[in-house]
């Protein structure tokens, strides 16, 4: 009996402590499948009768949602791919040379803010020409990545035993055919999680985008920034759209939260 | 960082000099990198430092003026009152997160039944995109409309104006910041409490120690420095919020919640006026590294004692 007891005030306090996150995404989504009216009427309506896609349609119509998208993708996207090609070697070098001050660089890109780097670099893409172009953004956010994914894969090889390569090189591989056919295939789930990191911390940036994006070239979280103070007052298609832009990363989340919660801890890294 | 850190300084103290000697051999893996961390991070430091020292407005002519951004500084009082703004914020949005986010820990800590899936599930808001969430939270507090108040006539609560009067934005924000960045100080400390002993909680139930006993003179000795690290992430963080502040409120009503971070873009991408938001640049980021040394220097010192 006691221990019934026990266990369902434990159920409750796991409860609480989960309410919140599961509350707000709700209310999201309630927003985004009800008409104006009933957004609109107080006290609130909480759940949908009969639900409604209209919102959803409207943010298609009235945006370049498509086009606001794609870029997105390919900033992530690129982004995270340079992140890769020059992250991989890196995070094998420092964790190897145990090159501690490297390391510390990576600590100091993350401590710094933003907007930082963001005059500076806007001052910059103006001199270029580059500006208008979706290439400063693209850039910009290898200060988002890179960070990330060198710190992943800095505790992925720190992590792997040396023994297999070490093998390699008494047998006369170089030191970069030993990181090539030995560590670099055993380092592929350190890869994926670290991409998959360093894509929600892109995809989910708000800065750059806003300052270095045009009309062309805005990322998603921008243009629903857009939507939010041009038609303030409709609250369904703006749910509709915050809804559309996070829930790809929310579904990852669900889908594969043990590697991202590996990914992590392990790098306690968060995007800038 | 944390488990990182502490294996990397393990690594050092155990590998001989010989080796990491041939570390170097490994360094130039780095290079591709180094090469574009010097593009986007190293130059932009350099360029803001040229940039504080000029009175240099977007598409106009420059002129070097010394320090006098500096100077205008210390008599700015927007300026001023900014750093109030961003210093409530920040005690606020790294006390409260820490102490829910411990709470969280200790009940993730236990085995119960879809504990994978609830972890995801607490994880959310980290991971949500800031300006959607901000969204959200916009209609939430809408003073007629939002549903906060209705929850808050529920239980008797008069109706509140949250984020449109100046004496609760910066609470209202909070808010906002705890419920979105809990989770990262719950996986910090879940990681603390993963590497815990079990020897001495059986000794301390031999004992008859009591659950908060046990808690207060052994778990919370023991995860110290992992919570000693979330403190300075979470410090870093609120320093820097932005997305949150700038959609919601934009700073106001009026200055009301005009951070440093806020301050600075309006600086330069409201006003242009690209050499004094430099300068605030550089004293925020002066601000924003002593505070975390001083926050990892504590952690040294609670280590070593």
């Amino acid at each position: 009996m006691r221990r019934l007891l026990r266990n369902i005030g434990f159920g409750f306090s796991v409860f609480v402590i989960v309410s919140p996150a599961i509350l707000v995404m709700l209310w999201m989504l309630s927003l985004s499948l009800k008409t104006e009216v009933d957004n609109m009427s107080f006290p609130p309506v909480f759940i949908p009768s009969p639900p409604t896609l209209v919102n959803f349609f409207d943010v298609f119509e009235k945006n370049r949602f498509d086009t606001y998208f794609i870029n997105s993708v390919i900033v992530s996207g690129l982004a995270t791919l340079v992140a890769i090609l020059v992250g991989v070697p890196a995070g094998y070098g420092i964790a190897k040379a145990q090159a501690h001050k490297l390391a510390m660089l990576t600590l100091i890109a993350r401590i710094t803010p933003a907007l930082s780097y963001l005059i500076p670099l806007f001052i910059l893409f103006q001199w270029l020409g580059l500006t208008g172009t979706i290439w400063p953004i693209v850039i910009t956010h290898l200060v988002i990545t890179l960070p990330i994914f060198i710190y992943v894969m800095i505790g992925y090889f720190e992590s792997l035993p040396a023994d297999l390569e070490e093998a390699a090189l008494i047998d006369g591989c170089s030191l970069w055919q030993a990181f090539r056919y030995v560590a670099l295939p055993l380092a592929k789930p350190g890869i994926v999680v670290g991409a998959i990191l360093s894509i929600i911390f892109s995809w989910n940036n708000f800065i750059f985008g806003a300052v270095l994006g045009g009309r062309q070239t805005r990322t998603l979280p921008v243009a629903v920034f857009n939507m939010l103070t041009f038609e303030q007052v409709a609250w369904g298609p703006l749910a509709a759209a915050a809804l559309l832009v996070t829930a790809p990363v929310l579904l990852l989340t669900l889908f594969i939260q043990k590697e991202i919660v590996g990914g992590l801890t392990a790098g306690g890294v968060k995007g800038g | 960082m944390s488990q990182a850190t502490l294996e990397q300084k393990a690594a050092i103290e155990e590998t001989p000099e010989r080796g990491r000697a041939f570390g170097r051999h490994y360094l130039p893996f780095a290079y591709p990198a180094l090469l574009i961390t010097a593009a986007v991070i190293v130059f932009p430091w350099m360029f803001t430092i040229y940039m504080s020292l000029h009175d240099w407005k977007i598409g106009q002519q420059r002129e070097f003026v010394g320090l006098a951004n500096f100077v205008k500084l210390a008599t700015d009082g927007r300026f001023h009152e900014a750093i109030w703004h961003t210093l409530y914020f920040t005690v606020l949005a790294v006390v409260l997160p820490v102490i829910f986010g411990t709470i969280a820990a200790l009940i993730f800590n236990e085995r119960f039944p879809l504990r994978g899936f609830l972890r995801a599930v607490f994880i959310l808001p980290m991971m949500a995109t800031p300006v959607a969430v901000a969204l959200v939270w916009t209609m939430m507090f809408h003073p007629q409309l939002g549903v906060l108040n209705y929850l808050l006539s529920l239980v008797g609560i008069p109706p509140q104006l949250w984020v449109y009067e100046p004496s609760t934005v910066i609470p209202s924000l909070v808010l906002v910041e705890v419920w979105h960045w809990t989770p990262l100080v719950m996986l910090i400390v879940l990681g603390g409490l993963a590497a815990l002993p079990t020897e001495p909680y059986e000794s301390a139930k031999i004992d008859g120690a009591s659950a908060w006993q046990m808690f207060r003179h052994i778990t919370l000795p023991l995860i110290m420095p992992f919570l000693l690290v979330a403190i300075v992430i979470r410090t870093i963080d609120a320093l820097k919020a932005f997305d949150t502040i700038y959609v919601i409120t934009q700073g106001g009503p009026g200055t009301a919640s005009e951070t440093l971070n806020i301050y600075l873009y309006l600086n330069a991408f409201s006003f242009y006026n690209i050499g004094y938001a430099s300068a605030v640049t550089i004293v925020f980021f002066v601000l924003i590294v002593l505070l975390s040394m001083m926050l990892l220097y504590l952690r040294q010192k609670a280590k070593w004692s």
